[in-house]
């Protein structure tokens, strides 16, 4: 494990309007590393995902990507900076096939003409190195792939870039159960490949199948960011219900909300409290 | 915990070469699976031929054969602009008479303001360029259904062109060049010429591809379905040029008429550089994957809006080209020039072609063979003296048998999944 965290979010808050949705979250990611992002509907996991893709500015808190304070004031930044998404909805197109869909609005070129066949190799030399034998033709449309098989392009495509960090949006949400064995799989492969992997789910098993962290979001609080291996299960079912379980998360009700992060040294297991 | 793979098999791609009967057998089972393309309408097309041919001895002759595409080409030419609009699931209402109204500028500009031919034919497709400009914005800016823009529009402009004929009277169009467009021929050697060049740029094209996928070790199309391709288009252009450059005047010593019509490289041209731009450019990727998926295509960096306005623009500007064609044929412009059915029988054409509907599906060849089916319906049924009223009958059931096969072909795509 690197000691520097690919990503770093320091003090990070976030309102809409009179609502405050994020509120000084800490959040890190290492390369090579899964990093399982959980909490309840409404803790504000889309929300953190969307400040670190750029789609929402933050209002305050700082940035740290491979150490670096950067700033990140939309997609583009952070494509630049090598972060991708892959969103729930899949965001591929049915009537295209998989080399488009892969190259999608940045597509390669050899002078006014798209260049098919450089394309097409890139995108079999990327699912090649994901070790993905489940498609048959890379020409085939993406609307005869299955769940499992549209997750995998989408992923693809995310990696494609030399991307360093990449965000999954509830994976396996509308997968069977083989697939979603499959696209683990996969996300595993990310991260031996030395990505940062941010995961979120709401699938226990999935995040303890896969996840080297856990990062567990409670009300727009960062309750605690863990290895997976010093925390149970029951444990983070606690954690995302309740913001707290043992000597984790927040502290006892009345201490306030004042500093609630945990540390950004995360190597500790969870916030000291 | 974690699941790493220690099975590393080979890269996705690596599959058996494709021999002819694996690609024949692929074309079969994807046709079977719903993705049947412009099929229906090369089989009805071929049985309309045999069967007018059998009725009506004056169907199957070269001087009918010239005609069909000179009464298909004003059509043909909207019905490849409305391809845009409808891969994009849009619809635009409006090209007739857009048609009409770039006509009507073109009229105006050369016979009551006498500027060369060129200067008209400019204007008119300008005249075009800001009608499909004023739609795209209304469309993808206001967010107005393009139902109802173009509903607007085909209103609207009708008033237009009835406003710029003065209220009725026909404008006559007398320039030299505009009545060749429609009526005139190429030489025979000019024809012979052309499609050779066709065929050899064919050829190359497909032969440089298939050279290119081979040496980096892609999968490529077997060299003989490659070859047959390649000849097949020699068969159909040769015989197509042989036929046109038959003597077709009644009266050869009066008059000699024979020669590919102009129109019809005017045509092909049009063809091929919509085809490319379609097919091989980022904005024609970019086109499908708009009409695929919208959110997807923004998601991906694409800038949505300037696409749906483009495609108003380019399907104006055909029909502005397909305005001027109807021009030449008549030799004048009246108030229903671009009216009545053309606008029908454009989208008719596009769809019969195998353009879907629903958006993300079709190609700009789909409206010139659904142009050559309702032209070939027109002709064929005019020729055995069916009234007007049975044409139109006859012509909306094909329409209608077109639109049924996209829904079926679609549902029967979704439950196998090819599309």
């Amino acid at each position: 494990m690197s000691a520097t965290p690919l990503l770093e979010l320091r003090g990070i808050d976030k309102s809409f309007g009179p609502v405050q949705v994020l509120r000084d979250v800490a959040f890190s990611a290492h390369a090579g590393e899964v990093t399982a992002l959980v909490g309840d509907n409404g803790a504000g996991k889309s929300t953190l995902v969307k400040c670190i893709s750029g789609i929402y500015p933050t209002d305050s808190g700082e940035f740290l990507f491979e150490g670096r304070p950067v700033s990140i004031s939309g997609p583009r930044d952070a494509a630049a900076l090598g972060i991708e998404v892959v969103y729930q909805d899949l965001a591929l197109c049915d009537n295209l096939d998989i080399v488009q869909n892969m190259f999608l609005g940045r597509e390669k070129h050899s002078g006014l003409v798209l260049d098919e066949p450089t394309m097409e190799q890139m995108a079999a030399e990327t699912l090649a190195g994901l070790s993905v034998r489940t498609v048959k033709s890379l020409r085939q449309h993406v609307s005869s792939l299955s769940g499992g098989q549209r997750q995998t392009v989408a992923i693809a495509k995310a990696v494609l870039w030399n991307s360093k960090l990449v965000i999954l949006d509830e994976p396996t949400a509308a997968l069977g159960v083989a697939q979603t064995a499959q696209v683990l799989e996969l996300v595993r492969r990310l991260a031996d490949r030395g990505l940062a992997v941010v995961l979120i789910s709401h699938n226990m098993n999935d995040v303890f199948a896969v996840s080297d962290r856990i990062a567990a979001l409670y009300l727009g609080q960062m309750v605690a960011q863990v290895k997976t291996t010093d925390i149970t299960h029951s444990q983070v079912v606690e954690l995302i219900t309740a913001g707290r379980s043992g000597h984790l998360g927040l502290a006892e009700a009345g201490a306030g909300s004042a500093d609630t992060a945990t540390g950004s040294t995360d190597t500790i297991p969870g916030a000291v409290r | 915990m974690t699941t790493t793979a220690v099975k590393e098999q080979g890269p996705a791609a690596v599959a058996p070469a494709p021999t002819v009967g694996s690609h024949l057998n692929n074309y079969w089972r994807r046709v079977r699976g719903g993705d049947i393309g412009a099929l229906p309408a090369v089989l009805m097309l071929l049985a309309l031929c045999v069967g007018f041919s059998i009725h009506s001895p004056s169907f199957f002759t070269a001087g009918n054969f010239a005609n069909l595409f000179t009464q298909g080409a004003a059509v043909t030419l909207i019905a490849m602009g409305l391809v845009f609009v409808l891969l994009l699931g849009e619809i635009d209402l409006s090209a007739g008479f857009a048609s009409g109204v770039c006509a009507a500028v073109l009229a105006n500009v050369v016979t009551v303001f006498g500027y060369p031919w060129y200067v008209a034919v400019l204007a008119a497709v300008a005249t075009g360029v800001v009608i499909g400009t004023t739609l795209g914005l209304l469309v993808a800016k206001v967010g107005i259904p393009s139902f109802v823009v173009t509903l607007a529009g085909f209103l609207a402009f009708q008033g237009v062109v009835l406003e710029l004929m003065k209220e009725g009277a026909n404008i006559s169009v007398r320039d030299e060049t505009l009545v060749a467009i429609a009526n005139r021929n190429l030489s025979p050697v000019l024809g012979w010429t052309l499609a050779a060049l066709a065929l050899a740029g064919y050829a190359t094209v497909q032969l440089v591809r298939h050279r290119n996928r081979a040496t980096r070790g892609l999968i490529t199309d077997p060299i003989a379905v490659v070859g047959a391709r390649i000849v097949g288009l020699g068969v159909i252009l040769g015989a197509a040029v042989y036929v046109l450059n038959l003597e077709r005047s009644r009266n050869v010593l009066v008059v000699s008429l024979k020669g590919v019509p102009i129109v019809v490289p005017i045509i092909a041209v049009l063809l091929v550089v919509w085809t490319f731009v379609l097919q091989r450019t980022s904005y024609g990727r970019h086109v499908y994957a708009v009409g695929g998926n919208r959110e997807a295509a923004r998601r991906a960096g694409i800038n949505v809006d300037r696409i749906r306005i483009s495609v108003f623009v380019i399907c104006s500007s055909m029909a502005a080209v397909g305005g001027i064609v109807a021009a030449s044929r008549a030799n004048s412009v009246d108030p229903n020039t671009g009216g009545s059915n053309v606008l029908l029988y454009a989208v008719g054409a596009a769809v019969i072609g195998g353009t879907s509907l629903f958006g993300g599906k079709g190609r700009v060849l789909d409206a010139v063979l659904g142009g050559a089916l309702v032209a070939v319906i027109d002709n064929g049924m005019g020729l055995m003296g069916y009234s007007s009223g049975r044409k139109y009958v006859v012509t909306g059931l094909v329409l209608l048998a077109a639109a049924t096969i996209d829904a079926l072909t679609r549902r029967r795509a979704a439950s196998t999944g090819t599309r």
